[in-house]
């Protein structure tokens, strides 16, 4: 199910003396099955683009496309539920919305709001729980016994059991310790892969953008300035600069590397791994 | 000589009506002046211990002085007195409609009167760089910012020791380079003791001093440079390597050349210049 923008404009209080305009004329379109990122400096809009995504704003101007439907300004919209449910938002801190007496209750209430029986919902419960890396256990437990880790987890098979076929993170391993982080991202990941689900990344993060993202969509003050690969976009870094964003880590030390060596290496590295195989490359094979 | 301004001695503690002990026989102490950084991976004990620092929780055993003063129920108010503490969320700390009511809350709270009060939210904002925005919204500021904003409020009332709880895990690059500069610069400027919970290497690596929490224990206290030795035993406490250590782990497996243990991304740009220049 692709995704498309089409001139999408959105002003918050439209029409009233508050009135702002938060996102103008965006348009591209997020294929499906492809791992795109959205990128840009706190207030660039990332987060009302977000919203556009599964039709929990209506473009004030504008269309956006989500698979066979059509969401535009200036019209009703029916029975938004299927898109709601081929879609999956995980908010930012989402375990911050858990609200059952237990872990199973909890997973299964998006689904049966989407008119799957309850049966089915605890089935696909027992299935998503070890697939965020839990066990079954866990389902008798109330939800806020549970670690902030394992909350989040929790909160991400909620979304995963109305099995959408979009799924959409909004700063997923935000207040994640180092292994946390890898390890969600990796099952992410993994889903992308072996279902073919598509990934919308939100993010602050360049090396998430740089790790997982085939393509990568820059906002600035609510245009988008840039579409384009990873390796395309964090070729320039002054550009990048100029939005208020930075690179990942193992471009600004490749700069560094070859400013300081006189050496440039042919194309910009998006991993350490990369970047060590192509300095020793370049250096002439491990030394004897 | 510094003196202890924090000292934990022997602290257990299990949260009420929970199944373990999230603390264990934890022994610690931060010197006046100091910035020691926390760390370990998720559940390890460490906001915990910001928790009992506070008074929010007692200890089942153990004991806690904070400025001299020992940590009980009838002694909470005095302590809390010493301590600021700045926590995650940024959106969840603001009360004023404005940046400088903001910062005066605390004070108002505290009974300061007025021409004190808006002596020390001008220098609270003047401190953390912000003071262009006393009659601003604080929704309407940057993650950064608002921790900016958040850290004045704390400032204004005078602590001797801030505790940032994880201060920076919500913020954007720029904001969490934003704040990390504040931090040093308020240690360097103004002696103050600071005590900063992160998973942020970037953020520890700054401290004078870390603490590695590891399941309710303290694992290691050292310089940022001595815990760094550990290496890939950091990860298997579910944390990271610094950028230049994973780096050069990268080039010592493609069979590059690497003497021995860099311990700063310069070292390690020189170490590859040198080998580089010599063939």
């Amino acid at each position: 199910m692709d995704i498309s923008l089409q001139k999408v404009e959105y002003r918050y209080a439209a029409g009233s003396p508050f009135e702002k305009k938060a996102i103008e004329d965006i348009s591209f379109t997020i294929p499906s099955g492809q791992c795109v990122a959205i990128i840009g400096h706190t207030g660039s809009g990332k987060s009302t683009l977000l919203l556009h995504l599964n039709a929990l704003l209506k473009p004030t101007s504008g269309s956006v496309v989500i698979g066979d439907r059509t969401v535009k300004a200036g019209r009703k919209e029916k029975d938004l539920k299927p898109i709601r449910q081929k879609v999956g938002i995980v908010f930012q801190f989402p375990e911050q919305q858990l609200f059952e007496e237990n872990v199973m209750k909890d997973i299964c209430y998006g689904p049966m709001n989407f008119g799957v029986s309850e049966e089915e919902a605890k089935k696909r419960a027992r299935y998503w729980i070890e697939q965020v890396g839990l066990s079954q256990e866990i389902l008798e437990d109330s939800p806020f016994d549970l670690s902030g880790g394992q909350m989040r987890r929790v909160a991400i098979a909620g979304v995963l059991a109305m099995e959408p076929e979009v799924l959409v993170l909004d700063e997923p391993t935000a207040g994640l310790d180092p292994r946390g982080r890898k390890e969600i991202m990796d099952m992410f990941y993994q889903l992308h892969k072996k279902r073919n689900l598509t990934l919308i990344l939100v993010t602050h993060s360049m090396e998430d953008a740089a790790e997982y993202a085939d393509q990568v969509v820059v906002l600035n003050k609510g245009r988008k300035v840039h579409e384009g690969t990873p390796r395309d976009l964090f070729a320039d870094a002054e550009r990048l600069a100029e939005w208020g964003l930075g690179v990942p880590e193992v471009v600004r030390f490749q700069r560094l590397l070859e400013e300081k060596t006189g050496r440039s290496l042919p194309g910009v590295c998006l991993s350490i791994d990369e970047l060590a195989a192509a300095w020793n490359e370049q250096s002439g094979g491990p030394a004897v | 000589m510094a003196r202890e301004i924090i000292s934990l001695n022997s602290i257990t503690f299990r949260y009420p009506g929970g199944d373990h002990d999230v603390l264990k026989n934890v022994s610690f102490s931060v010197q006046e002046g100091e910035w020691v950084a926390i760390v370990g991976h998720n559940g390890s004990g460490k906001s915990t211990l910001a928790k009992l620092m506070n008074g929010l929780y007692f200890p089942d055993k153990g004991s806690i002085q904070i400025v001299g003063i020992s940590l009980e129920k009838d002694t909470v108010w005095e302590t809390r007195k010493h301590i600021g503490m700045v926590f995650q969320n940024p959106d969840n700390q603001f009360v004023g409609t404005t940046v400088q009511d903001d910062v005066a809350f605390g004070l108002e709270n505290h009974g300061v009167p007025h021409e004190e009060m808006v002596k020390r939210v001008n220098r609270a904002l003047k401190q953390v760089k912000m003071d262009d925005f006393l009659n601003q919204e604080p929704h309407h500021l940057s993650g950064g910012q608002k921790q900016r904003v958040a850290m004045a409020s704390v400032l204004a009332l005078r602590p001797d020791i801030i505790i940032l709880d994880e201060a920076t895990s919500m913020l954007d690059p720029t904001g969490r380079q934003e704040v990390i500069g504040l931090v040093r610069s308020l240690k360097e400027e103004q002696e103050m003791t600071v005590l900063s919970i992160t998973h942020d290497l970037e953020e520890a690596a700054k401290a004078d001093r870390m603490i590695v929490m590891n399941q309710g224990e303290v694992y290691r206290t050292g310089t940022p440079r001595e815990i760094f030795e550990l290496g890939d035993e950091l990860v298997q406490l579910g944390l990271d390597l610094p950028f230049y250590l994973k780096m050069g782990n990268a080039l010592k497996a493609q069979g590059v050349q690497l003497s021995g243990q860099h311990l700063t991304e310069e070292e390690l740009v020189n170490e590859l210049w040198t080998s580089h220049c010599k063939k």
